[in-house]
């Protein structure tokens, strides 16, 4: 077991800067989600720790070890690709057993381990056949159960459940979260989907243009987006933005929004005060806005534009002012299109940007 | 409706399996022509019409061209080429093929066009220098010295045929095996070679060709080491019929037996037909 500690990792292709100065430590046993748009570099981070690239500068270490200079094979790594990687000219135990008996292991060990791990993913049926006569969800399994037996400190997967169904995506999440409970192996999870990024992981960072704009558990990054950008990837539907004006005077300070004038938390107030006159965006989640037949404190003017009902929820599309916001409601909540009503919300539950850069106000 | 069906389905059946036995036919009837004629008496191959079944059986032809001075040596001789051509071209020009479909380099471009051009230059217009260099080098006159020339030949199309197949193996194969324990090396070996074992049989088959059929090197570079073309054509014009269907009959068996044994790796063994 042992942890890793990314240092300032660069790595360019031609012009392309893939990881920028990227520094980052996870703890032994932890389940680590790299989330972000394709293109964001959190694949090249996973292979810049796998070995499989090399970084440009920076160091990588695992536990104590620097091991930024060293082949794969001496990292003690486990890896599950994309692609799955399976032998296709091997059979499912052959395939299982590769790693085990390139380690030198005896006759019987592998066959111990390899049926263990058979046993694990449900692969004790198949062991006699060739990748070509087993299912994508039986594959995906083999390249788990490959990776697993290694028994290696550390466990690196790379959008293993990109090529699934939405079905069998879903089981095997629930699966990977078992299975890493169980061998407790330091883990690495790149992923493009928040849902997976907020399910799997101890803490999710999230990556953009090569850097990692914020790294914190699922439900802080869930609540508590570092910016826009976070705010928007993370949650479906995404954060709502809305534009607002600070505004301070004898009262306090609140932000204008349309005709609407929102009273921060005092929490904010400060913070808020110090861009009076300034633009300013409102991050709001569709979940925390409710919709009121009359005006309240802290209530914005709406137009229902689109309502879908979506079994557990209905999602609606608003206009408010000239910017659109989606508001997810409970099924029963009476609505129809073209309805006007008032979005109440919660002071608390508003996530201040600044309009010029996006960074959040704290 | 179901009967226009399935007269669509039986005339499309009648159509690929009449094209698949005029192209069979069309390689079998002159092997089979030239098999009776190096199988029948002396007098047999003069006859007309000829007849179509074995009447008259005899060795005495084939008797008489494995008898004749220098031939069987120059089978073994054709042999020996003709695999260590496949030998040197495939280590030799594998990795070239290899490194051709992995890695991105300077003047890759130039050196896939440059592998091509090579084969634009005339055998003829080399073979006067080539005999002088290699009596200089001790080569000439012997099997390593054709076997050199065959390969060089070869070359190009292996590199070329090995870097098609090296792409198809899928770089996440590699690597996967790199996590799991091989190094560069042991990665293509156990991993990469057998993916690709269709594709080299496939190269060597070609190779094989290629050596088997070479008459003109083979003549310009040997004097009494000759390989079975080169032998066969220094005699051919001097030869009585027979003697030539003879030779023709045991020009074609080495490369048949040859092609029949590599065939089975050019289909896919690991449980069908891979997506």
């Amino acid at each position: 077991m042992a942890g890793i500690r990314f240092q300032s990792i660069r790595k360019v292709f031609g012009k392309t800067i893939a990881a920028n100065d990227v520094s980052l430590e996870i703890e032994d046993g932890e389940f680590m989600v790299l989330l972000g748009p394709s293109g964001c570099g959190k694949t090249t981070l996973l292979r810049c720790l796998a070995g499989l690239e090399h970084v440009d500068a920076g160091r990588v270490f695992i536990g104590d070890r620097d091991v930024t200079d060293l082949a794969p094979r001496d990292r003690k790594i486990a890896m599950v690709f994309q692609s799955y990687a399976v032998f296709p000219h091997l059979t499912v135990f052959d395939n299982i057993a590769f790693g085990l008996k390139m380690q030198g292991r005896s006759r019987e060990d592998v066959k111990r381990r390899v049926e263990r791990g058979a046993e694990l993913l449900q692969l004790s049926d198949y062991l006699a056949r060739y990748p070509a006569q087993l299912s994508g969800g039986q594959r995906q399994r083999v390249a788990v159960a490959r990776a697993i037996v290694m028994q290696a400190a550390v466990l690196l997967m790379d959008e293993p459940l990109s090529n699934l169904d939405a079905l069998l995506r879903l089981q095997m999440r629930a699966e990977l979260k078992r299975l890493h409970s169980e061998i407790k192996a330091t883990t690495i999870y790149v992923t493009h989907d928040q849902v997976e990024a907020l399910s799997l992981g101890d803490r999710i960072a999230v990556m953009q243009n090569g850097r990692i704009v914020q790294c914190d558990a699922p439900m802080n990054i869930y609540d508590y987006p570092a910016n826009t950008f976070v705010g928007g990837f993370i949650g479906s539907p995404p954060m709502n933005f809305l534009k607002g004006v600070v505004q301070t005077n004898g009262a306090g300070t609140s932000v204008n929004v349309g005709e609407s004038h929102i009273v921060p938390s005092a929490m904010v107030a400060p913070a808020l005060a110090a861009k009076t006159g300034q633009p300013i965006l409102l991050g709001m989640r569709p979940e925390n806005l409710a919709l009121t037949p009359t005006q309240l404190p802290n209530t914005l003017r709406a137009h229902v534009l689109v309502v879908e009902p979506l079994g557990s929820h209905k999602l609606l599309t608003m206009q408010v002012g000239a910017e659109f916001a989606k508001v997810s409601v409970p099924p029963d909540q009476r609505v129809e299109p073209e309805d006007d009503v008032w979005l109440h919300f919660d002071a608390d539950k508003i996530r201040w940007m600044d309009a010029a850069n996006g960074e959040a106000i704290r | 409706m179901r009967s226009s069906h399935s007269r669509r389905y039986i005339s499309s059946r009648v159509l690929l399996y009449g094209s698949a036995i005029v192209l069979a036919l069309w390689t079998l009837v002159p092997l089979y022509l030239v098999a009776l004629a190096a199988f029948s008496t002396k007098q047999a191959t003069f006859q007309w019409p000829k007849p179509l079944l074995p009447t008259d059986f005899s060795t005495e032809t084939m008797e008489f061209f494995v008898n004749t001075r220098g031939v069987l040596g120059s089978v073994g001789n054709s042999v020996i080429v003709a695999l260590l051509t496949i030998v040197a071209s495939l280590v030799i020009g594998a990795p070239g093929g290899y490194a051709l479909a992995r890695f991105r380099f300077r003047g890759k471009d130039t050196v896939s066009l440059g592998l091509l051009i090579s084969k634009m230059f005339p055998t003829a217009i080399l073979s006067i220098p080539l005999a002088v260099a290699f009596i200089q080098l001790d080569l000439y006159d012997t099997i390593w010295g054709v076997a050199l020339i065959h390969t060089a030949m070869a070359l190009p199309f292996v590199v070329i045929i090995t870097s098609g197949i090296f792409v198809g193996v899928p770089r996440d194969l590699e690597e996967a095996a790199q996590t799991l324990g091989c190094n560069r090396v042991q990665a293509f070996l156990r991993v990469v070679m057998p993916l690709a074992l269709p594709g080299l049989a496939a190269a060597a088959i070609f190779t094989f060709v290629i050596s088997w059929n070479e008459v003109f090197a083979a003549t310009i570079l040997t004097l009494r080491n000759r390989t079975l073309p080169a032998q066969v054509l220094s005699s051919l014009n001097d030869s009585p019929l027979y003697y030539r269907y003879a030779g023709g009959f045991f020009m074609i068996v080495p490369a048949l037996i040859f092609i029949f044994l590599i065939r089975k790796y050019l289909l896919n063994l690991w449980g069908g037909v891979s997506k």
